[in-house]
Order: structure tokens, then C-alpha cells, then sequence
């Protein structure tokens, strides 16, 4: 029975009404990393043939979500990243992610050079967009906001790059929860209903060491001639389950305790809907096994490296089987085997004691074992850290390493951030240690977070980086292949773009007492009162001079005197 | 040592003068709220506003309705000539229009001899397409009265006709009924006046297609053409009234939030007329909030049910099948069942691709449309014909009506905006009275004043720009948040923090001060029991 299912799931897919201008395709990648945790990855990619930039015109949508739609013609969004992030990637365990993003939310957009009055614009945006994704970008301000001048280039087509259009701000502190997933399903045309997305179950997504949901828009060539254009709205979730806590020490995964669910069906609307399983590592199933087998593989070249993937086509029903269910189970065989070590990672602390001053360190680590590269490092201080630029030094194997580039904007109190932008060339296996001290400045009192004592956020650095490849890249960017290794555009065969983000920093500022006002006004005011007093007492009393009485020594020394009949003193 | 004394005396009395004149205006001066001035007087006089309507009647005799002396009595000079060759009132209508253009708000009613075939038998009054009314003279006015019994005698007639072309009492009402309280009507009226949107300078309409089923159907509609076809005529004649904007999704997966009831009987899924309130809620949470504007949303959904709860039907009170298969929900919108089982066999292969008839569909929509908007169709009196509708769907005198109505609605909705604005910033001390805000308050009273006055002058066109000018300018002022900052810094901590610093600091003033006067008494005393 199942044969004949599947031989009509395929006279349907071939009979779809002729030449639909809107696509959906939805992939999970699953893949088991060295730390025996393991990574599992959504994307969901609507591609939609229009043009929101028609000015004010009647808009339909059918799979593309209204809102989004909206928000890119009322505010003329070219480009727009957003990530919701809680946990932080461990790339020295984990390896590099298919779609990189900071701890917190971090949003960045590419205005169209129509727009006139972009920070206005900016602001607006983040109040809408906090209202769609329940988050609270609307804290999104100046004092947070910089154009990065070289860092963060437009994914999709297009040649203007004047960084007067972009914006970039990150909120470090953002949780992300329950209430921001929920409208992130709700942008999906199956929702939760069908498809992959049924696996998105909130207690079983933040019960995890890391989890990052993501909204990408761009324009796409829709050929390889780019002769027509269209929108890609790419939705990404990553998560990385932590085995060891849920599994009770056994060394097995399926496809049900990760998320509590099996799949029983593909999205209908989704023109391909698979899974992926990375087996590199496993090419002869000795470390784990994969359940039910599948006869088909997939290759991709992907970060830099050549990957093989075991398919699971969903829109196939032989894919189901015979209990019409689909639960994959990888069972581990051997914990050995060494992961190869990403290229470029990086990390970052605060350095320093007391409440005055204090330093920032950065570190990159090359591990190549012989090519150099350039990086592009972006910080974006707050303006109560006060960068004292003159102290930056980058060292590398203990040499000054001179950056070929550098961008600085110093902030302004309470109206805009640093912002410190920097291509240093990183030596083959080396670390280069970017250095910075700064001044911790003292706050108004209305300018304190209600936990002043938890300390002040710093959001990360971001280093991208075209890193040298082993293998051919693939640069034909519309050629057909699995979406977790299409989202960055290559340019080169030799390179491929990485960007990594450290750690967010964790800063204590002066903090007062904050009974102290009213102490403090009482205070003055009694020392005030004190000198007023005596002042006026000084200019208002008349003053005599009045015969002292004699002391009491005086007055005995009298009486003696008296007694002994000597005239007194 | 007498000097000594008169120094530290004048000192005292030189620190009190110091604090006085100097420190308590200093004081006053730093601690003081911004407020700038608002036109209380002006507002004052809205709180108790008499609105005055009045429309321009043209009253146009025809040949053979007025006699010779009777004509030369008329102060101008009256049209004769009427459309000999019509023969139908509808192209009378049309070549009246041409004849004249009666600007908005404005109507002209043609008085026609009895004998005239121009109307059917038992019609005295046509209203036409535009802002113009055919009356029939009755039969007893033809010759041998004056020309002011004639007018006396047509002016029942004419009122009628102003009620029905223009506005009449229940609707100012309906218009009010959210801002003021006024004696209730019966049932029936609450229920029409609650039914329209409230006024609003924009609204968003937005369709949607809801497929709970997309395994089993492919549903196509051609929102656009349809869109283009039947909606934007209509939109493009409501122009004046509001702005509008229009979009379409669609939904999948979304359910409605009742089982509906399987009825063996005709072999059919129900739903009854008492369920429907629950049909909303589960389907609201999927079509979202406008991310680009604050508009009111008009939704109207067009629900495909799934192949195993086909066909389903809607039943009325009565239990009977409404035939359009719709109803609409009070100030939200309109939700249209499209069964879609007749489109294929039962050995069909799913999923079958299903291809929407928008006339249908979108004729069901402009109805509830209408309704929303507020364009009501009461019927008229005995003897009344109107004019089927055009094109636009939309006739001159209905768009009038409307626009009167909105107009009354937007100057009483600025009216309280801003009068309850006054009387809060009035109870409320602390609140800073921004520039800006005073200057949005004075604009939103000068264009109500502008609004009220165009309405007793009758131009209607300029009253509703300028009530929707008023409404807008109070509105932001009203909601502008520079008005929160300082509103709660209550009067006992305020004492708290001062009582530190001017107890100590007036205690010896006033004490030297009294000092100063007794000693100043004790003196005269000792001057006077010198002097006896």
C-alpha cells in the first residue's frame, strides 16, 4: 500500500497549476557533533516574484505572510536580518553554524536609497517589528544603533552598499521565549500544522543549550541571468539539544525525544520538504547508526567543506512507511573521532579591577595551519564604557599587528554608541589579542536598569571573514541545492564567507544607593540649615561685653586668701 | 550699644526681605510645571455645543405647474423646458444632471405636472441617481392659488424628500449615539447604529481566504480582477469620506473555532445562527494585526470548509438556510461559507484545483461592505421610487447622507476628545501642557468652529474635511505621551523633601520678625507712658 501512496503523491506533484509565482520549501538538517550533543536545524524559504516597491498599490498575499509584506513597502526595507538568541554557541565544540547570530536579538536592515529620513524610519520599524515578533526591540534607540561601514554587506542583489542606508543594533539582554516563537510559526504558510513545523514544540525547543530563530528578507535573482527578481523570506531556527541531561546517559536520539513528535506528512504547499542527516563522519556507520536507512545521499559544500547527507524526501509517502510515521533514531556506536577544528573562532572578556577603569580584550584565533587571512572586526561599545582609543593595540605571536583598515566613531553621551570597525590580517595558527581600556562612566539615576547590581551588557563583536576553503566553493548562487548551504553568497571557489560572534560582555558600572536622593537632599539641607543658622545668628544677635565671672578656682583661691587676710587676686 | 541692637534688627529684617523677594519667586520659578495656554473659554463653549444643519433645496418648477401670475411672483427665473423626449425618469434623471451640477451636500427637486407620464401611476416622488428628486404636484394645486400655498402645500412633500436624500433626525441620532446619550430608540435602531464602523479618517479592507484544508483543495481566487471589478468603484466614489486600502491573504490551516453540527436530514453540516458569535475568535488570532497603519480593519473571510464537513450551511433564527451562506459581525466584518464539494465527484483525485466565481462571492462582500460603512438603505415612504443603483454602487444623494452623518459623528468625537483633554489637564496640576500640545488643541478648536459653521452654512464638502482636520489634530493631542511624564509626584513628598531645608530656614526669620514687632510695641508703649 505504501508503494501505491507514493506513485500518487507523484502524479500530484507533477500536476501543480501552471507557473505559481510564489515557492515554499522547508529542510531540517540534523547533525551529530563530536560533543554528543546534537544540532538540529529548520529553514523554511518562501520565494515570491513581486515587487513591493510599486508604491501604493493593492497587495495579495497567498504565501508570503501579510505583515512581513507590509512592513517592507510602507517602511522601503531592502534587506532585513533578525535573530532571537538564547544560549551562546560553542564554535570550539560545536563548529561553525549554518546561520551564525548573537546572544539576544540582533536586527539589521538595508533602507532603500529612496528613503529620506532613515533614522525615523529605522525607529519605526523596530516598533512594528517588536510588535510582530512580541520582543522588545522597541529599547532599539541611537544609543545603540550604528552603521557599520564594512561589516555587514546586503545578502541579496544589488549594487549600493552606502552605508547611510544600513542600521544595526543588538540587545544582548533580550530572552527569548515562548511568545516570540509563536508569531515566528505564525509567518509559516502550514504554521505548526503541517510539515516539518510540527516538530516546534516550545517546551521541548527551550529545553536545550541553544536555540536561535531567525527571520531573513532579501531580494534573489530568480535565474541565472537575474533577469527578474524576486523576495526570499528565509525563517531559521536552530537549536543544539544537550544529550547528556535528557538522555539518562544513553547514547540515543530520535526524532521524538528531541521534540516529542514524529512527522506524518510534508506541508502541502511546500514544493520540497526534506531532512538531512550528516554523516561525514560516518561513513561506514561506526560511529552511529542512522534508523530507518535510506538509500539516498546527498553531497554539499557547505562552510568550506565537502558534506554527505542521508535524505528523507517528505513529499515522498514511501518515506513514511508502513506505520505512516517518520521517527529518526541515531543510536551512537563510539564516542571517538576528533572534530576538525574550525578555522576562525573568537573570544572575549573584560579585564581589570575596581569601578574606574577597565579593559577589553578580544581574541582571534587563525588555526590554519599555514594561510593567512583578513578579518573584519565590529564592535559596538555603549557610550557609558568610554573607549580611550589611544590605548587600542592588536598584537599577534607578540608583534604589533597593524590593522589595514580602521573605522572609529567615538560616541556622543546618551546619543550614540562607539562603533569600531578594523581588518587586521590574522598570521597562520595564531591568536591576535585586540586590546582597548576604557572608563566606566557614572549614570543619571533615571538611567539605571531596575537590577543595576546584575551588571550592564555589552553586545558581541562580530568578526566576518572570508576564510580560506579546502574544497571548490560553489558560487553559481541559483543553482538548485539544499538551503543550509545557500543563505551566504560566494563570490570565490577558494573562500567562503564565516561570521562569529564572541561572547556578550557582562559590565558593572558605579552603581549608587538608590535611597541615597532623598538622604542626600536631607543631608544638604541640615548642613545648610546648620550654616544658615549660624550666619544668621552672627548678623542679627547684638553682641556686649559683660565682666566675666571668676572661676571656681578663683573664687577658692579668694577664699583662702580672705581667710588668711590677703587681699584677693 | 543701642546701634548694635538697631543693626542686628535690620539685618533680620534685610535676610526676610532677601527670602521673600528673591527666594520664594526663585522657588516658585524652578519648580513650576510647563504649562502653556489652552483656549479653556473656547472649549468651554463646545462642551455645550448646538449643531445647526442646513441643506441647499432648489426647487425647480416645470412647465404647467405654476400659473402665469403665479410665475411672475417667483423671484427667479425657473426652468420651462423638461426633457420632452424622455421617456423614462431615469434618463430624465440624467439629462437633469447635465442641466445642472448641484454641488455636495446640496439637492434639487423638480416639481412635474400631474398629468405628466414621466412617473408611474402610483409614484408621486423619484429620487434620482444623483442630487436630484422628481415630484409630482398633487391634483388640487393646479390653478387659483396663491404661490405661497402652493410652497406650503409642497413643503411636507419636500422635507420627506430632504429625509431621504440628505439626513433626517434618527440618523444624527445613530451618528451621536456613541458620544452622547440620548433617549433610547427601539431595539432595531441600536442595533443599525452599532453596526457601522465609527468615523475614521482611513480604513484597511482586507480579504481572506481561509483553506482549513489544502491536502484536498487547491483554491484559486482572483482577488485582484475582483478587487479591481467591483471593490475599488465603490472606494474610488468614498474617496472624500476616508481614505481605504485594500489587501488579500491566505490562510491556511485556519479553523473555525465551532464544530459545526451534522444534520442528516439534508445530508449537511450546520451552523446555527446562536454559534456563530464563536466562529471569530480562533480565526482572529491567524489573520494579524496592520503592521503599517492604525486604520480600523475591515475583514472579511471567505471560508472554504474542509472536504469532510462539506457542504456546511448557515441557519438563521428560523432555522432556515440563508442563502447567501454569510453574515457579518458588528464593526469587524463579513465571513462567507463557499462550499466547494460540487466541483468534483467522489472518485476525484485529491488535491483538486478549485477555481473561485468572484462575482459571487464579491457581490455577498459589497453588500456587507455597505453595511459596514454605514451606507444605509432604509425604505423609503409610500409613494417614493428610487433609483435603481449605478455602476459605482453608490448613489450621489446616499454618499451625501453618509457624508452628514460622518460629519456630525467626527465633530462630536473631536468635541469630546478635547473636552474631556481640558477637563483633565484642568484636574491634574502636574501635567506639563507642552507647546505642541496647546497648539494641536487650539487647531483641532479653530477647524471645529470652521467644521460647525460650514455645516449651518450647508457646504458640506468643507465641514467634513475640516471635522476630519479636527479630529486628527485631537487625537494627537490627546494621545501625545509627553503628557505622562510627570504626572504622578504627589503634593506629601514634595513637602517631604522641602520640610528638611525651610524649617530651619524660617524658623529664625519668623522668629526675629516677632521679636523685631514686640520690641517695636514695647517702644511705643514706653513712648507713650513717657509723653503722659
Amino acid at each position: 500500500p505504501s508503494l501505491y501512496l507514493g506513485s500518487i503523491s507523484f502524479i500530484i506533484g507533477l500536476s501543480s497549476p501552471g507557473n505559481p509565482k510564489d515557492d515554499f520549501q522547508e529542510e531540517l538538517v540534523i547533525r551529530p557533533l563530536h560533543s554528543g550533543d546534537i544540532y538540529a536545524s529548520f529553514q523554511f524559504r518562501t520565494v515570491w516574484e513581486t515587487d513591493f516597491m510599486r508604491g501604493n498599490k493593492v497587495s495579495h498575499y497567498r504565501l508570503f505572510p501579510k505583515s512581513l509584506g507590509q512592513v517592507i513597502s510602507k517602511f522601503s526595507v531592502r534587506e532585513l536580518h533578525i535573530s532571537f538568541t538564547q544560549g551562546y554557541w560553542r564554535t570550539m565544540q560545536w563548529g561553525q553554524p549554518f546561520q551564525p547570530s548573537p546572544p539576544g536579538a540582533e536586527l539589521w536592515v538595508w533602507f532603500q536609497d529612496s528613503v529620506t529620513d532613515v533614522d525615523g524610519t529605522w525607529k519605526e520599524l523596530t516598533n512594528v517589528l517588536s510588535g510582530i515578533f512580541c520582543a522588545s526591540l522597541n529599547f532599539i534607540d541611537s544609543t545603540n544603533t550604528v552603521q557599520p561601514s564594512a561589516s555587514f554587506k546586503p545578502l541579496g542583489i544589488g549594487n549600493e552598499t552606502d552605508h547611510r542606508f544600513l542600521r544595526y543594533a543588538t540587545l544582548p539582554r533580550e530572552i527569548v521565549c515562548t511568545e516570540n516563537l509563536t508569531p515566528w510559526k505564525k509567518l509559516l504558510p502550514c504554521g505548526s500544522k503541517a510539515g516539518l513545523a510540527v516538530l516546534l514544540k516550545s517546551e521541548k525547543l527551550f529545553h536545550s543549550s541553544f536555540h536561535s530563530q531567525a527571520v531573513h528578507i532579501r531580494p534573489v535573482c530568480q535565474d541565472w541571468q537575474c533577469k527578474t527578481t524576486s523576495w526570499e523570506l528565509r525563517q531559521t531556527l536552530n537549536v543544539v539539544f544537550d544529550l547528556h541531561n535528557s538522555a539518562q546517559g544513553k547514547r540515543e536520539w530520535s526524532l521524538f525525544k528531541m521534540f516529542s513528535r514524529t512527522l506524518t506528512e510534508a506541508c502541502p504547499l511546500a514544493s520540497s520538504s526534506k531532512i538531512y542527516i550528516d554523516i561525514t563522519d560516518n561513513p561506514q556507520g561506526e560511529q552511529f547508526e542512522v534508523s530507518p536507512a535510506t538509500p539516498l545521499l546527498s553531497q554539499a559544500v557547505v562552510l568550506g567543506d565537502r558534506r554527505t547527507f542521508s535524505v528523507y524526501d517528505l513529499t515522498q509517502q514511501i518515506t513514511f512507511g508502513t506505520v505512516r510515521s517518520l521517527n529518526l533514531l541515531i543510536r551512537w556506536k563510539s564516542s571517538e573521532g576528533d572534530m576538525l577544528r574550525p578555522l576562525l573562532h573568537a573570544e572575549r572578556y573584560v579585564a581589570g579591577y575596581g569601578l574606574q577603569t577597565g579593559e577589553i580584550h578580544t581574541l582571534m584565533y587563525n588555526n590554519h595551519p599555514y594561510r593567512s587571512f583578513p578579518v573584519l572586526l565590529l564592535d559596538s561599545v555603549p557610550w557609558y564604557l568610554r573607549l580611550y582609543i589611544h590605548t587600542l593595540t592588536v598584537t599577534s605571536k607578540g608583534k604589533d599587528n597593524k590593522p589595514s583598515y580602521i573605522h572609529y566613531q567615538p560616541s556622543k553621551d546618551r546619543l550614540r554608541p562607539h562603533l569600531l570597525e578594523m581588518l587586521v590580517q590574522l598570521p597562520p595558527n595564531s591568536v591576535t589579542e585586540v586590546t582597548v581600556q576604557f572608563e566606566r562612566a557614572l549614570l543619571k539615576w533615571t538611567e539605571y536598569t531596575p537590577d543595576p547590581n546584575h551588571g550592564f551588557y555589552v553586545g558581541s563583536s562580530v568578526i566576518s571573514s572570508l576564510v580560506p576553503s579546502i574544497v571548490a566553493m560553489d558560487t553559481n548562487s541559483t543553482r538548485e541545492r539544499p538551503l543550509f548551504s545557500s543563505f551566504f553568497p560566494c563570490k570565490e571557489e577558494s573562500s567562503y564567507f564565516v561570521r562569529v560572534y564572541t561572547e556578550p560582555l557582562l559590565v558593572n558600572l558605579p552603581t549608587p544607593d538608590f535611597s541615597m536622593p532623598y538622604n542626600v537632599i536631607c543631608l544638604t539641607c541640615t548642613v545648610v540649615a546648620v550654616g544658615y543658622g549660624s550666619l544668621y545668628n552672627l548678623l542679627t544677635r547684638s553682641f556686649q561685653i559683660e565682666e566675666p565671672s571668676p572661676g571656681l578656682a578663683k573664687r577658692i583661691a579668694n577664699i583662702i586668701r580672705k581667710m588668711r587676710g590677703v587681699p584677693p587676686l | 550699644c543701642l546701634s548694635e541692637r538697631r543693626r542686628g534688627q535690620l539685618a533680620a529684617l534685610s535676610i526676610a526681605a532677601v527670602v521673600i523677594i528673591v527666594g520664594v519667586p526663585l522657588w516658585w520659578r524652578t519648580t513650576e510645571t510647563y504649562r502653556a495656554w489652552l483656549p479653556v473659554n473656547q472649549i468651554n463653549e463646545l462642551a455645550n455645543l448646538q449643531l445647526q444643519l442646513s441643506a441647499d433645496v432648489e426647487v425647480v418648477f416645470a412647465r404647467g405647474t405654476v400659473t402665469p401670475e403665479q410665475q411672475k411672483k417667483v423671484p427667479t427665473q425657473v426652468v420651462i423646458s423638461l426633457c420632452l423626449f424622455c421617456s423614462s425618469p431615469l434618463e430624465a434623471d440624467l439629462s437633469l444632471h447635465t442641466l445642472s451640477e448641484s454641488p455636495c451636500g446640496s439637492l434639487v427637486v423638480y416639481v412635474i405636472p400631474e398629468s405628466s407620464t414621466l412617473l408611474p401611476e402610483d409614484v408621486d416622488v423619484y429620487i434620482g441617481q444623483r442630487r436630484t428628486a422628481l415630484l409630482r404636484i398633487g391634483a388640487q394645486m393646479r390653478v387659483g392659488r396663491t404661490l405661497e400655498q402652493l410652497l406650503a402645500h409642497l413643503e411636507p412633500r419636500i422635507k420627506q424628500v430632504l429625509q431621504v436624500m440628505s439626513f433626517s433626525h434618527t440618523d444624527i441620532t445613530a451618528a451621536l449615539s456613541d458620544r452622547v446619550r440620548l433617549s433610547p430608540g427601539n431595539k432595531e435602531s441600536i442595533a443599525d447604529s452599532m453596526r457601522a464602523f465609527k468615523s475614521s479618517p482611513g480604513y484597511e479592507i482586507t480579504f481572506s481566504l481561509l483553506n482549513p484544508d489544502p491536502k484536498s483543495h487547491r483554491v484559486h481566487w482572483d482577488i485582484e480582477g475582483a478587487v479591481q471589478t467591483y471593490i475599488q468603484p465603490l472606494l474610488t466614489k468614498l474617496a472624500p469620506l476616508a481614505n481605504f486600502s485594500i489587501d488579500s491573504q491566505t490562510l491556511y490551516y485556519a479553523m473555525l473555532g465551532v464544530n459545526p453540527r451534522y444534520d442528516s436530514s439534508r445530508s449537511a453540516y450546520t451552523l446555527n445562527s446562536d454559534s456563530l458569535a464563536h466562529v471569530i475568535n480562533p480565526v482572529e488570532a491567524r489573520l494579524g494585526s496592520n503592521a503599517a497603519s492604525s486604520n480600523p480593519v475591515l475583514n472579511f473571510l471567505l471560508y472554504v470548509p474542509d472536504a469532510h464537513h462539506s457542504p456546511l450551511h448557515i441557519h438563521d433564527h428560523k432555522k432556515q438556510e440563508v442563502l447567501s451562506n454569510a453574515f457579518h459581525s458588528p464593526r469587524w466584518g463579513g465571513i462567507m461559507v463557499y462550499n466547494v464539494n460540487g466541483f468534483y465527484g467522489p472518485e476525484a483525485v485529491f488535491p483538486v484545483d478549485i477555481n473561485i466565481n468572484m462575482a459571487k462571492v464579491m457581490g455577498v462582500f459589497l453588500a456587507q461592505l455597505r453595511l459596514l460603512l454605514g451606507v444605509q438603505s432604509s425604505a423609503p415612504p409610500p409613494g417614493f421610487l428610487v433609483a435603481p443603483c449605478s455602476s459605482t454602487g453608490l448613489a450621489d444623494w446616499e454618499l451625501d447622507r453618509l457624508m452628514w452623518s460622518r460629519t456630525v459623528e467626527n465633530v462630536a468625537t473631536a468635541t469630546t476628545t478635547i473636552t474631556s483633554l481640558a477637563q483633565l489637564l484642568d484636574q491634574i496640576g502636574n501635567i506639563v501642557i507642552n507647546d505642541n500640545i496647546a497648539q494641536q488643541v487650539s487647531s483641532a478648536v479653530t477647524s471645529l468652529q470652521l467644521a460647525v459653521a460650514e455645516l449651518e452654512a450647508g457646504n458640506l464638502g468643507f465641514a467634513l474635511q475640516y471635522s476630519k482636520e479636527a479630529i486628527l489634530a485631537s487625537e494627537r493631542a490627546f494621545f501625545d505621551p509627553s503628557l505622562l511624564h510627570l504626572l504622578y509626584f504627589p503634593d506629601d513628598q514634595k513637602f517631604a523633601i522641602y520640610i528638611p531645608l525651610f524649617l530651619p530656614m524660617c524658623v529664625p526669620i519668623l522668629l526675629s520678625l516677632l521679636k523685631i514687632v514686640s520690641e517695636a510695641r514695647q517702644k511705643r508703649r514706653e513712648r507713650q507712658a513717657k509723653k503722659d
